[in-house]
């Protein structure tokens, strides 16, 4: 069974954005696995070891430095993986899932694909169904929870007011992994070690032969977003700054 | 003279109130036809609604598959068949869990281009606004070519009426397939609690709520207020409230009129979630708490002390009208 895991490299959740040029952030902040795509890692590791013969595949779109998450990925267990190579943080969705799909059908036939359901820098939510319809596989998004079962898979998925929809899918499939599917574990120094030794072969977007002329979205400012200053912060007894906040509320912000 | 979509989504209790904002967002280019799709629901019954807010043609989008309503694939072939049929230009829809999805699979069947939880759109120039990094920044997106697809954030545009005469129709794609997707069955989370996304007003309790059962308190305070219960992350670590309820990078992203975090520190994670809150309220015992410097209005108490308070004064508010 071969797993291919797809895995961005996005600056740190809690790190400072530094927007520069207008429409690009300084690259200096530290960057991570993205969080969703770290469930997808631990899942396909899990279902490998599992099925016995399984093999892990990392592969990732993204700059030199993603390097870093993909050793990362390797260490939580994967065996190898594939950097597509390019010089920009920001691809659009249509360019990065054919960059995938390509990737991926050079390398071999996918059991199943797994991915976050979004990465936490562009939150661009899209680009597992863009991979899913180019490889010509069903997709299903925001798992939580994954059996497989011959020739189908169940999966639980998010929905409206925390509850879950029970959906039955053909194999192979692109899964969309969210929190609540597992809880990936910290690699251990020795996974750390083995995993710099782990292949990570490296193609340079340009021999893909994308159209990546042919973007579908692009970024025309990025601004800082304003923060919220200092609350005003109400005084007197408790009764009274509640009442004091509620008439606030009704009177000067009409939200109530 | 282009005609603009919007995707209506249907509750339990007919359509939801936050696609009217969605079909205001949608009939800011004038001249074309403002359609709304259903994919599910009674058409008629949500005519009066959809007309008050401007719709011109309803179209109830299905196959006569029987399963229909359980086939995702099978919905977007036949809204993406409707919107080559009807010449839309530019859809729109909720980016609710099942807007998203939708809106995900017709961008990928008919390689449009989609921008997902926008805060805004300029459907002339085809520009969006968005937050990236956990709302640490806000994109200027332009989507190129057509059809654009954008799903709006839930209360991000505030629903004004401008009433309108609507025809009702059917679309039935000649060929829309079944897919190899099949919905069983949907369970239920015990709260049957309105949904965190589409609430105008959310009361949050972070860790200092100590035990499950204390959200108890905050339901009634919600029930006064019409608003939905949310937790942090902090609070859904420790067991005290189950994930579908987090407010944060990791749980839901909300955007209502009026926020009231109880006892929550105000980590960069919980703000990723809630910082386009109109309004934020901050009742923390900790007057160091970082909450308060990203809070239009701060309390420094217990929220123990001060929520059962809250939640007397607004039902007495209430009851004055």
């Amino acid at each position: 069974m071969r797993i291919y895991v797809c895995v961005k490299h996005v600056p740190d959740t809690a790190a400072k954005i530094t927007v520069v040029d207008g429409n690009g952030f300084a690259e200096t902040c530290k960057f991570i696995v993205n969080p969703y795509d770290e469930y997808a890692v631990e899942e396909a590791v899990r279902l490998a070891q599992k099925t016995g013969s399984g093999e892990v595949v990392i592969v990732t779109v993204g700059k030199e430095a993603a390097m870093a998450s993909m050793r990362a990925a390797l260490a939580q267990g994967a065996q190898r993986g594939i950097l597509v190579k390019t010089d920009s943080q920001f691809l659009d969705s249509r360019t990065t899932s054919l960059a995938l799909k390509k990737a991926i059908e050079r390398d071999g036939a996918p059991d199943l694909v797994l991915t976050g359901k979004q990465s936490v820098d562009c939150e661009g939510m899209q680009t597992l169904y863009r991979l899913a319809q180019a490889l010509g596989l069903p997709v299903v998004s925001d798992v939580v929870k994954l059996t497989l079962d011959g020739g189908s898979a169940v999966v639980e998925r998010e929905i409206e007011g925390g509850s879950r929809e029970v959906v039955e899918v053909g194999l192979p499939c692109v899964i969309g992994a969210t929190r609540g599917l597992n809880e990936p574990h910290y690699p251990k120094l020795p996974e750390i070690l083995q995993a710099k030794k782990k292949e990570i072969k490296v193609i340079p977007i340009g021999e893909l032969d994308l159209n990546a002329e042919e973007v579908c979205t692009e970024i025309l400012a990025l601004e800082a977003t304003p923060e919220r200053g200092q609350a005003l912060i109400l005084e007197g007894s408790t009764r009274e700054k509640v009442e004091q906040l509620v008439s606030l509320l009704v009177e000067k912000e009409n939200v109530l | 003279m282009a005609n603009i979509g919007v995707l209506i989504e249907s509750g339990e209790e007919g359509i939801k109130e936050t696609n009217f904002g969605i079909i205001t967002a949608a009939r800011r280019q004038p001249g074309g036809v403002l359609f709304a799709f259903l994919l599910t629901g009674d058409a008629s019954a949500a005519k009066a609604a959809l007309e008050t807010y401007g719709v011109q043609k309803i179209v109830t989008v299905m196959t006569a598959a029987p399963d229909f309503g359980l086939r995702p694939e099978s919905q977007a072939a036949a809204l993406a068949a409707a919107v080559k049929h009807f010449e839309i230009k530019g859809l729109l829809g909720l980016a609710s869990p099942r807007g998203r999805d939708t809106l995900a699979r017709v961008a990928a069947l008919l390689d449009a281009p989609l921008v997902q939880d926008c805060m805004n759109v300029n459907l002339e120039d085809g520009t969006v606004v968005k937050s990236h990094f956990s709302g640490r920044t806000t994109a200027t997106l332009r989507l190129k070519g057509t059809p654009l697809l954008c799903s709006l954030r839930p209360n991000s545009v505030e629903p004004v009426p401008a009433p309108a005469t609507a025809t009702v129709e059917k679309f039935q794609p000649p060929s829309a397939g079944s897919g190899r997707i099949l919905v069983k069955e949907v369970k239920k989370s015990g709260g049957g609690a309105m949904d965190l996304a589409e609430a105008n007003i959310i009361i949050t309790g972070g860790r200092a709520i100590g035990a499950s059962e204390n959200y108890k308190m905050l339901r009634e305070c919600a029930e006064v207020l019409g608003a939905a219960v949310g937790a942090s992350r902090a609070a859904v670590d420790a067991g005290y409230a189950p994930h579908g309820m987090q407010v944060g990078q990791t749980g839901k992203t909300v955007s209502p009129k009026l926020y009231i975090a109880c006892g929550v520190s105000g980590a960069v994670q919980h703000f990723a979630g809630m910082k386009t809150s109109k309004v934020i309220v901050a009742i923390n015992s900790d007057k160091d708490a970082p909450i308060f410097g990203k809070s239009n209005y701060g309390i420094i108490g217990d929220l123990f002390e001060v929520v059962p308070v809250l939640t007397d004064v607004l039902r007495k508010q209430r009851q004055q009208g």
